[in-house]
């Protein structure tokens, strides 16, 4: 480990460009102490390691580690079927498998122009807004969690997540796993019953997040742990690849729901909430924001949603081969823009398969935010650039 | 006020608390295995093969026609087709498979066999509670303990079995009336029909 | 948003010196991309970042493409000087012959990076840089110092693919353990046989992971 930490410092110092991390100088002859947090750190969302160095408390260094969850999604689609990579999907970001099926199918459909019928676009409007909600209320839980929170806040979170997996069961057939899109639309229609349980859950969703704001908002030991804590300046966020809630938090107006207007966006009244500080407690804030806001699109859509097919008449289940060419899909994940890039050689398999994963890009910056922090906050900030090992390591 | 943030907060928790005494709805848990929750009807597990009929083995849909092996994406099939045929629940003579694998230790849930089935021979089961102690053998199901009957099929997705015979019966009339006019026809007999190769698109 | 003959335009009046080749895509996605010299690269980088009108300051996807050495096999008809009989007498006629040529098509690696724009919210403007061969010219700049989204990526496509970036700060493997050997996105790439075998239904897995023992080579079944 020291080895890696030592080396790479003596490169940085080389190359102080105006986007690397700063260097930060121990104070006189304090001795380093090299720390190894993870891989099985309770507090690092699954195998991922994080070597610091610290002076005293302070982080004057800091370099993630990763791999341990490596499979090569990226190999393994490539010897597959184009459908038979949708259920791989479901495993990159676990939390949000919905979303994932949902850029792997916009992919497809770019790369072979397909259509998708109104209802199923509302469906994934409906599924694709309930993730967010799901996956925004349990990364405040498991940030909460880490500050030590310990249960309380999380189980709430988790009671209401359980509400909306069991709408994703009785639709798609599992609770996590989902499975549920296919090039050109849907697999399955949802029932009127499906639509009213949805409704109910939907109804009892702004309750939720009135709850949770009051229950830790204003609370001063959580403000004074976050405000201030891991600041992101819009410049290099942007630089630097980052997107979705920790690229708004810091105050940059780019929610790929309204640039691209991908599905049927363009038809529902939402607003795209910007932090002003880039800190911990503005991610947070963002977060709970954001559910807000996807619950009114829920209710829109709900709403609206028309009667119809929900796949369409030309889609092929098998003897599926795209033409040759290539695409490049993206989505607003809960997480940030999730890319999926395809390229065809006319097979039935693709010949290049890559994901654009959002948590990888975001850790990109997790050093320059770490540095000159304490050691206790590594975690907290950590815990709010929100990411799942499934997707950094494919 | 300093602290007023953190009484709100124990407030809200107090209400939760008290919450659960008052109304079921706010008591999420149940104690597993003593109490269960109603299950789900689309929930799938693992597949099962389907058969007609009081014999298993003389009653299983399966064709052997291996789509299902090759759509597989983690692989978890093994099919061996048979030499001979016999004929199925309808009397058609047809090619059964002589193996039929599943390790459920590898198989993860997609139910991709399912929908490219052409006949309606795969489907997901609801049993969860699998648990051996033999690790690899005792995950692979090979087709006696894969096969499950009709009955069971209706028992557990209902309305997705209906959905289903309504195909197949009107897939049936369909092929006997195409029959029956080759028979009338004075031109020899056309090869049987094929069964159409339909997507399944039922929930499971 | 200008099209991609418009971006390449610019570029060539911007960057003088810088070659720009457009690469075509049949898909409906319509998205053409720009095929860079590596030697002007972060040149024209830096112009399509700093650029007014373009300012494609987001660096969203970087990748690898591994394209393989191709043989090529191709009929053509040939004049060719033929020993005949012509009215009972030998004589050498010109004639056209089938014949098979194969010649291979060298393989290179590609780095492909999709960029779009926040402040202009316009994209994707695609670029490519190719490598020379696949053994040992595999140097392309790095784009890091340009945008620092291609830290990771860059890592992860020296990783996979191992093309090398020259001018990245701190080129390590990403996902891979540092003594790792070969780059497993490589499509010549052959998986080990020396992991521990758990019997599957097809039990190929099984029957490599003999293989390997009965070769001798201990230490099967350790992960490296």
């Amino acid at each position: 480990m020291t080895d890696s930490l030592v080396n790479a410092s003596a490169v940085d110092k080389k190359l102080k460009g105006w986007n690397r991390p700063p260097i930060i100088e121990p104070d006189g002859e304090a001795e380093l102490l090299e720390v190894a947090m993870g891989p099985h750190h309770p507090s690092t969302h699954g195998v991922f390691r994080m070597d610091v160095a610290l002076d005293g408390e302070r982080v004057v260094r800091l370099k993630p580690v990763f791999g341990y969850l490596h499979r090569n999604h990226e190999k393994i689609a490539e010897g597959n079927s184009y459908l038979a990579s949708m259920p791989y999907t479901d495993r990159l970001d676990y939390i949000c498998s919905l979303t994932n099926n949902w850029a792997y199918a916009l992919a497809v459909e770019k790369l072979v122009g397909q259509a998708v019928p109104e209802r199923a676009e509302y469906l994934r409007v409906i599924l694709g807004e309930l993730t967010r909600v799901q996956n925004h209320a349990s990364a405040i839980g498991f940030l909460i969690q880490e500050m030590g929170a310990s249960g309380t806040p999380l189980m709430y979170a988790f009671r209401e997540r359980e509400k909306i997996l069991d709408l994703f069961e009785s639709l798609t057939g599992s609770r996590m796993m989902c499975n549920y899109m296919r090039f050109g639309g849907c697999r399955v229609d949802a029932s009127p019953a499906w639509l009213d349980a949805a409704r109910k859950v939907v109804a009892g969703l702004p309750g939720f997040v009135d709850e949770f704001e009051a229950l830790l908002r204003s609370n001063e030991i959580l403000m004074a742990r976050t405000q201030g804590v891991g600041i992101l300046r819009p410049d290099l966020a942007i630089n630097a690849g980052v997107t979705g809630p920790m690229l708004r938090a810091s105050g940059v107006n780019y929610d790929i729901r309204k640039v691209d207007r991908y599905g049927i966006y363009d038809r529902f009244e939402f607003r795209v909430p910007l932090g002003d500080h880039g800190d911990v407690f503005d991610r947070f804030m963002i977060r709970l924001l954001e559910a807000r806001e996807s619950i009114k699109i829920l209710e829109q859509a709900l709403k609206e949603i028309p009667d119809g097919p929900v796949m369409d008449g030309k889609a092929k289940i098998r003897g599926f081969r795209p033409k040759a060419g290539e695409a490049y899909g993206r989505i607003e994940a809960p997480k940030g823009e999730l890319g999926f890039y395809l390229i065809s050689d006319g097979g039935p398999n693709p010949y290049r398969y890559r994901v654009r994963p959002p948590s990888l890009v975001n850790l990109t910056i997790l050093e320059d935010m770490c540095l000159g922090q304490n050691v206790a906050d590594v975690v907290l900030i950590f815990g709010s650039v929100d990411i799942v090992l499934g997707e950094v390591d494919r | 006020m300093l602290g007023e943030g953190i009484l709100k907060g124990l407030a809200e928790t107090a209400k939760n608390f008290a919450g659960s005494f008052v109304s079921a709805e706010r008591l999420t848990t149940v104690e597993y295995p003593e109490q269960r929750i109603a299950p789900i009807e689309a929930t799938r597990v693992f597949p099962f093969l389907v058969y007609d009929g009081p014999e298993w083995e003389a009653g299983l849909r399966c064709v052997a026609c291996q789509i299902c092996e090759k759509e597989c994406p983690p692989k978890c099939i093994y099919i061996e087709k048979s030499k001979d045929k016999k004929p199925d629940a309808v009397g058609k003579q047809q090619f059964y498979p002589a193996k039929f694998d599943i390790d459920v230790s590898v198989c993860m849930s997609c139910q991709i066999c399912v929908e490219v089935c052409p006949f309606e021979a795969i489907k997901m089961d609801t049993e969860f509670e699998l648990s051996t102690d033999d690790r690899f053998g005792g995950l692979l199901h090979d087709r006696k303990q894969l096969a499950k009957s009709n009955e069971y099929y209706h028992h557990i997705h209902p309305t997705e079995a209906a959905e289903v015979d309504a195909r197949l019966a009107e897939e049936k009339a369909k092929a006997e009336a195409k029959a029956k006019a080759a028979a009338a026809a004075p031109k020899p007999a056309v090869p049987a029909a094929k069964p159409a190769a339909k997507p399944v698109e039922g929930e499971a | 948003m200008k099209t991609v003959e418009e971006i390449k335009a610019a570029i060539e009046t911007a960057v003088p010196g810088a070659s720009i080749e457009i690469v075509p895509n049949a898909s409906p996605s319509g998205q053409l991309s720009l095929l860079l010299a590596p030697n002007h690269a972060v040149a024209v980088a830096e112009f399509l970042r700093d650029d007014a009108e373009l300012a494609l300051d987001f660096l969203s996807n970087a990748t690898g493409i591994d394209w393989p050495d191709k043989e090529i096999t191709e009929k053509v008809k040939v004049m060719r000087q033929v020993l005949k009989t012509v009215d009972g007498a030998e004589k050498m006629v010109e004639e056209t012959v089938d014949e098979t040529r194969k010649h291979v098509q060298p393989g290179y690696l590609e780095v492909v990076y999709h960029l779009f724009s926040i402040e202009k919210k316009h994209g994707p403007v695609v670029i490519r840089m190719r490598t020379t061969n696949r053994t040992d010219q595999v140097q392309l700049p790095s784009l890091t110092p340009v945008w620092r989204s291609a830290e990771f990526q860059e890592r992860e496509i020296f990783d996979l693919f191992g093309i090398v970036f020259t001018g990245h700060p701190d080129l390590r493997r990403l996902l891979m353990w540092d003594g790792f050997k070969d780059h497993p996105m490589r499509r010549d790439y052959v998986e080990p046989d020396d992991f521990e075998y758990e019997p599957t239904a097809h039990d190929e897995v099984l029957a490599r992971s003999k293989a390997h023992q009965a070769a001798g080579q201990e230490g099967a079944g350790v992960g490296l």
